[in-house]
């Protein structure tokens, strides 16, 4: 199909006898947001690992943008315009604000082989790091040193760092760890306008947030999808509301 | 101005007025001490690049030094025998002009900092340190058991080689070359910090998952941080052995790379004038210690404890009242 953007296809990865991922197949279609859901140690993070190329599957194949990228690394797939988010901000929390959006804007401009012109004078890497600063509400905190960042700031970078790269699809992983409900909320809005841009497949544990933005989700348990749907089908399920959601949902 | 670039200014300016001083003095062996500190704050400028902005905790630069010192003694001793270095297929002569000497010196150390960096950037930590030691060493036996260019003995070079121009035989005019030599080194390694690649290379040593994630293949920013960083380290090791006019096996010894790496600690990692500043407190201490005790190392050892475990930052740390730039 056309509209796919990213596709997987019957995934397996095993760690000695532990199965991470079993036939996963699931697929990331333009402008929606896909959420994927399941209780710890379902084998979300090692899914999330294998789309962004960290860890390469034992079996079947992922597609991005109608090209196979299964034996590309993650340095191929970002090029190419897989943006992702970390569960655990991987920020340089001794450089700036600044620093670190300029990072991202390095990487989707290409050319980091450069030794002598100063990176932060450089008009064209500055406006994007800046305008992306601008969209999750940092501009005013583009010189402090990352590592004074509070924890909802920095998840806010994160994101940051991921939309320099202009990425033709979104992989985040848990956005609102953490996040008070303020800022959960403000995340979500953004996120909803987001979709248009570039798709994003969510893997998020806040169940408010997964069923307010996204068009499909998908479940996972054990390795394996055990559902995917709209929101609706997805509370309407028994097997899911019995590995996952609980009763009351 | 923040106080490490004045302190920075204050080192500029010591080593401006100290030899100038010397040299009004007539105190030449004042000078070539001056030199010494000039040449091994290069070696340690070198080093400071892979393991201050690339966190690449190498324990075999000596390697470079080595390489850069036996290319300046090759190439001069075949100029002073007047037998080429090879006759077939083509005559290359020895030489006793210093710039190419640094030429051959940087190529040399360039080439071995690539394939050893080729190997040992596979691993990381501890592996990283022990690989480089290996490097090092395999060069130290190997120097020692090659009879051809002086064996255990080294090799005497008996006129300093030539810089168009300069009388490098005069002691001050010598410090001249080499510490414009480090000038332009240092303003290199300062555009470097600032440049896309030091952003990059920054950021790589700490998060490296973040700058592969945006499209940065880390390998290759730690690679060539390596190659520059031996290529600078190595034109050190050239400019040592004219200052000795004599190059042996020690240079490539483990304890020089440990030297080194305590220059860049004393001084403060990742700091520009760092190493500088080091090799100032490293040379001071042992012509002032050395002078009471042979045993001076005692009180070198004490005080690199002391910085390393109350002053990460290094003496520039300690003066500028600034925390470490990183752990």
């Amino acid at each position: 199909m056309a509209d796919r953007i990213l596709s997987l296809a019957n995934i397996s990865k095993n760690f000695g006898a532990l199965a991470a991922s079993q036939n996963v197949s699931l697929d990331l279609r333009a402008g929606e947001i896909h959420a994927l859901i399941g209780p710890n140690g379902a084998g979300k993070s090692t899914l999330i690992k294998q789309i962004a190329g960290a860890l390469k599957p034992d079996a079947g194949d992922i597609h991005f943008l109608g090209q196979d990228v299964t034996d590309l690394s993650v340095v191929q797939r970002a090029k190419m315009g897989l943006g992702r988010t970390f569960q655990i901000s991987a920020l340089a929390m001794e450089d700036t604000v600044m620093q670190n959006v300029t990072l991202g804007a390095l990487g989707a401009r290409g050319k980091p082989f450069r030794f002598f012109s100063p990176v932060l004078k450089d008009v064209e890497l500055h406006d994007i790091a800046s305008a992306a600063l601008e969209r999750v509400g940092l501009q005013d905190h583009a010189q402090m040193r990352t590592s004074e960042l509070s924890h909802g700031q920095r998840r806010q970078l994160e994101v940051a760092v991921a939309l320099t790269m202009a990425p033709r699809a979104f992989i985040m992983d848990e956005p609102m760890a953490g996040l008070g409900a303020g800022g959960s909320k403000r995340l979500t809005s953004f996120l909803d306008g987001l979709r248009q841009e570039a798709p994003i497949l969510l893997v998020e544990h806040d169940m408010d947030a997964v069923f307010a933005l996204a068009d499909r989700v998908t479940v996972l348990d054990y390795g394996c999808v055990i559902a995917t749907g709209t929101v609706d089908d997805i509370r309407a399920d028994p097997d899911v509301r019995r590995a996952y959601l609980g009763d009351d949902a | 101005m923040t106080k490490e670039t004045l302190f920075n200014a204050a080192v500029v300016l010591g080593l401006i007025a100290f030899p100038l001083w010397a040299w009004s003095a007539e105190e030449p062996f004042l000078i070539t001490l001056a030199t010494r500190v000039v040449i091994l704050a290069l070696a340690g400028v070198g080093l400071n690049l892979a393991l201050g902005l690339g966190g690449l905790v190498s324990f075999g630069h000596a390697a470079f030094l080595g390489i850069g010192g036996y290319a300046m003694g090759i190439l001069a001793s075949h100029a002073q025998s007047y037998n080429p270095l090879m006759d077939w297929p083509f005559v290359i002569q020895g030489t006793k002009s210093m710039p190419v000497i640094w030429l051959v010196a940087m190529t040399v150390s360039a080439l071995a900092a690539l394939i050893i960096g080729v190997l040992s950037l596979r691993t990381s930590g501890v592996y990283f340190i022990m690989i480089t030691l290996a490097f090092g060493q395999m060069l130290f036996y190997f120097a020692i058991s090659w009879p051809a260019y002086g064996g255990e003995d080294g090799l005497p070079i008996y006129v300093r080689n030539s810089f168009p121009g300069m009388n490098t035989l005069d002691p001050i005019q010598f410090y001249i070359v080499c510490a414009v030599v480090l000038a332009v080194v240092l303003v290199f390694v300062w555009r470097l910090s600032q440049s896309r690649f030091g952003l990059a290379l920054n950021a790589a040593r700490q998060t490296a998952e973040r700058v592969e994630t945006v499209g940065i293949g880390v390998f290759r920013l730690r690679l060539t941080a390596f190659v520059l960083s031996g290529m600078i380290t190595g034109l050190a090791g050239a400019l040592l052995a004219d200052l000795n006019r004599f190059v042996s096996p020690s240079m490539f010894s483990w304890q020089f790379s440990g030297e080194i790496m305590i220059f860049v600690i004393l001084g403060g990692v990742a700091r520009l004038f760092g190493p500088v500043a080091g090799a100032v407190v490293f040379i001071l201490l042992e012509h002032v210690l050395g002078g009471l005790s042979e045993f001076w190392h005692i009180y070198l050892g004490l005080l690199l404890l002391a910085v390393v475990l109350f002053a990460r930052g290094g003496i520039i740390g300690i003066l500028t009242g600034e925390a470490q730039k990183h752990g």
